[in-house]
């Protein structure tokens, strides 16, 4: 059961759990307002989601000194995150100490001011940083009117927050908490309270705390490589309002006919999510094909088949069925979003996939997306063209896994499959979906070490480093780049093997072997005499643990693995032709 | 509501926002007498105690308070008004 981590007294429950075994996440908090609560709620709120977050808090409003001083206390915690917290209210004490023109340039001012921050930071730690927008505080000055008056702090303030986006777009290693974002939705009120602020000079209330927790960790998560993939759909009454196999073709509820509008919208929603590269799969108790009839021809329904990458209707259990679901799709079910209108097979996939996200529907459809756009449940950290292509991708998959069903044998599916592979040294083309597979794969990663965009380009220059990607197709369709290895020259005539990372969408493709051959082909022309690899263990590359020794490498000691070049035996059939 | 019965009452919050079950609160109780009832504690013990029983202190009431009497004081006269 999803642990309860929505109040502040909760939260610090949880600070009291042992926090052994847990991955460990550091953060430095600076603020220019009183932190410890918000220190507090952060650690709690990882503990409950199993992230230690060892957090370094600066003490109160330092911004400056930390971050201006190369030997700080900031420095020195050697975070992996930053996160500089800055409230409306400190904001608009500066601006009311300007004058009149110093108003106007106030957030190209803010804005320059915010940029040094960031490159201050950048140039000290490998880190990212994280900043918030500002929440709209009406300063009560100009009224309305404020919004025809540059010199107003409203003016200023929005387009501070603007400036930030841009901010934030054109650098890499800048992330925005959109507070601004979450007071919309909470309510200022709910955002502060006036006494504590006065008091103790804290911005934010007690009962805020765990939603700001909450997106600092959603935040922090998406970067790391962890947020959701799938969204899966149960039709009646949640995808459609009454049930198709009583109800027909014309009487379920979408568009104008009953409370359809409300399912519309949802429809659309999961349509715009698809677009942005989340895979939508359908999990019904129906006959599949009346289920997918409203698909194919009703006139009112946004999603189509197209949009699903995989349908299933049938008689067997909710949890059989995401199993199913899950094992075409090939990604861990704590990237998985169920929706489910009824309380009873919610409570079942919770308790038999205790890692999928199950949301507690409204029982009133008219409340199922204002319900859930509150829980911000696909927070990303990029998005590239690629995420687009993603459904038909998966679509593809799903057609290869029933052909590979009518094959004698498995050599006989490969071979039927044509498939072709483009080898090359990491380029300006490949880089930033190299740098995405580094960020987010976690099942076929031997070593999990995260690399962003600035760092793959760094390793293509280096003259220490050989890579390698791999892009894929074969007669239903082009993969993309699946795969790359990142190879670092060592001493002895030694390539040590620093990455190796695959998606598990080619599995059992024989890309592996393939692979292998190439690292051996680049060694054996750079005249190196052995391939060094090593398997570092998390909670999720189980997948790929007797990687090395299934290749045929021998083993030096505890998960590291050699194998001379020369003495490969090259007897593994591989079907992928080199491009 | 009685002063015995909010007593209890604060007794319950303190115990849950301290998360220390050994708190006996008296009228003549301070902010010296508890281990943990600290300036951040204080705050958060306010907004319980205003959150349960549905009322809102002032800043300046919350800083007038002396123990756990006051507090019990402040909560009834709001109640009553």
């Amino acid at each position: 059961m999803a642990p309860d981590n929505r109040s502040f007294i909760a939260l610090k429950k949880f600070l009291k759990k042992p926090v052994d075994g847990m991955k460990t996440i550091r953060v430095a908090i600076v603020a220019d307002s009183a932190s410890q609560f918000i220190h507090q709620a952060l650690k709690g709120f990882g503990i409950s989601e199993g992230i230690h977050y060892d957090i370094f808090e600066a003490d109160y409003n330092q911004i400056d000194l930390q971050v201006f001083d190369p030997g700080s206390e900031l420095y020195e915690s050697k975070p992996d995150y930053v996160i500089i917290l800055r409230s409306s209210e400190k904001l608009l004490k500066k601006f009311f100490s300007l004058s009149n023109e110093e108003k106007a340039q106030f957030a190209a001012n803010q804005i320059a001011y915010a940029q040094n921050l960031y490159q201050q930071i950048n140039s000290q730690l490998k880190t990212r940083v994280i900043f918030n927008s500002f929440p709209e505080l009406n300063d009560g000055v100009f009224g309305n009117f404020s919004t025809k008056t540059p010199s107003s702090f409203l003016y200023q303030l929005r387009k501070i927050n603007m400036g930030l986006m841009d901010l934030a777009q054109a650098s890499k290693n800048l992330f925005l908490i959109d507070l601004a974002a979450l007071v919309a939705q909470k309510g200022y009120s709910q955002l502060t309270d006036a006494k504590m602020y006065i008091s103790a000079d804290m911005v934010f209330s007690i009962d805020i705390l765990p939603d700001l927790a909450e997106q600092i960790h959603k935040v922090i998560q998406a970067i790391a490589g962890s947020f959701k993939k799938c969204l899966i759909l149960d039709l009646d009454n949640t995808t459609w309002g009454g049930i198709i196999g009583d109800d027909g073709m014309e009487g379920i509820q979408i568009g104008d006919l009953g409370l359809g509008k409300a399912f519309t919208d949802l429809q659309l929603w999961a349509k715009e999510l698809k677009k942005r590269g989340i895979i939508i799969a359908v999990c019904s108790k129906n006959t599949e094909s009346i289920a997918k009839e409203p698909f194919i021809s009703h006139p009112d329904m946004k999603l189509r088949l197209e949009d699903i990458a995989v349908f299933v209707a049938n008689w067997e259990t909710k949890v059989d069925n995401i199993r199913h679901i899950q094992s075409i799709l090939n990604i861990g079910f704590d990237s998985m979003v169920f929706l489910d209108d009824n309380p009873f097979e919610r409570e079942m996939v919770k308790q038999h996939i205790p890692d999928i996200t199950v949301p507690d529907l409204p029982e009133d459809p008219a409340e199922y997306m204002p319900y859930l756009r509150t829980l911000n449940l696909f927070e990303t950290a990029s998005f590239t063209e690629e995420d687009e292509q993603r459904t038909k991708q998966y679509q593809e998959e799903a057609n290869r896994n029933i052909l590979q069903k009518s094959f004698a044998n498995e050599e006989e599916f490969l071979a039927s499959l044509g498939m072709e592979c483009e080898v090359k040294p990491f380029d300006n083309f490949t880089i930033p979906r190299i740098a995405q597979l580094s960020q987010r794969s976690n099942q076929f990663n031997l070593r999990t070490v995260r690399y962003t965009e600035e760092d793959i380009k760094r390793i293509a220059q280096s003259p220490d480093h050989l890579t390698l990607s791999f892009s894929l197709k074969d007669i239903y369709g082009d993969y993309g780049l699946i795969a790359f290895v990142i190879l670092e020259k060592k001493e002895n005539n030694t390539l040590f093997v620093d990455s190796w990372i695959m998606s598990c969408r080619v599995l059992k493709r024989g890309m592996e072997v393939f692979t292998l051959q190439n690292i051996l082909q680049l060694a054996q022309e750079a005249g190196f005499k052995l391939v060094a690899g090593e398997y570092l263990p998390t909670k999720k590359n189980e997948l790929v643990k007797e990687h090395y020794p299934k290749l045929g490498f021998n083993t030096t000691s505890e998960n590291n693995y050699s194998l001379e070049v020369d003495a490969y035996p090259n007897d593994k059939k591989v079907y992928i032709k080199r491009k | 509501m009685e002063q015995q019965q909010i007593m209890e009452q604060l007794n319950k919050i303190f115990v849950d926002v301290l998360d220390n079950e050994d708190i006996k609160l008296t009228e003549a109780t301070t902010a010296n007498d508890v281990e943990e009832w600290d300036s951040l504690y204080h705050i958060q013990l306010v907004v319980a105690i205003e959150k349960y029983f549905k009322v809102k202190f002032t800043a300046s009431e919350i800083q007038s308070w002396k123990n756990v009497g006051d507090m019990a004081n402040a909560v009834k006269s709001k109640l009553a008004a």
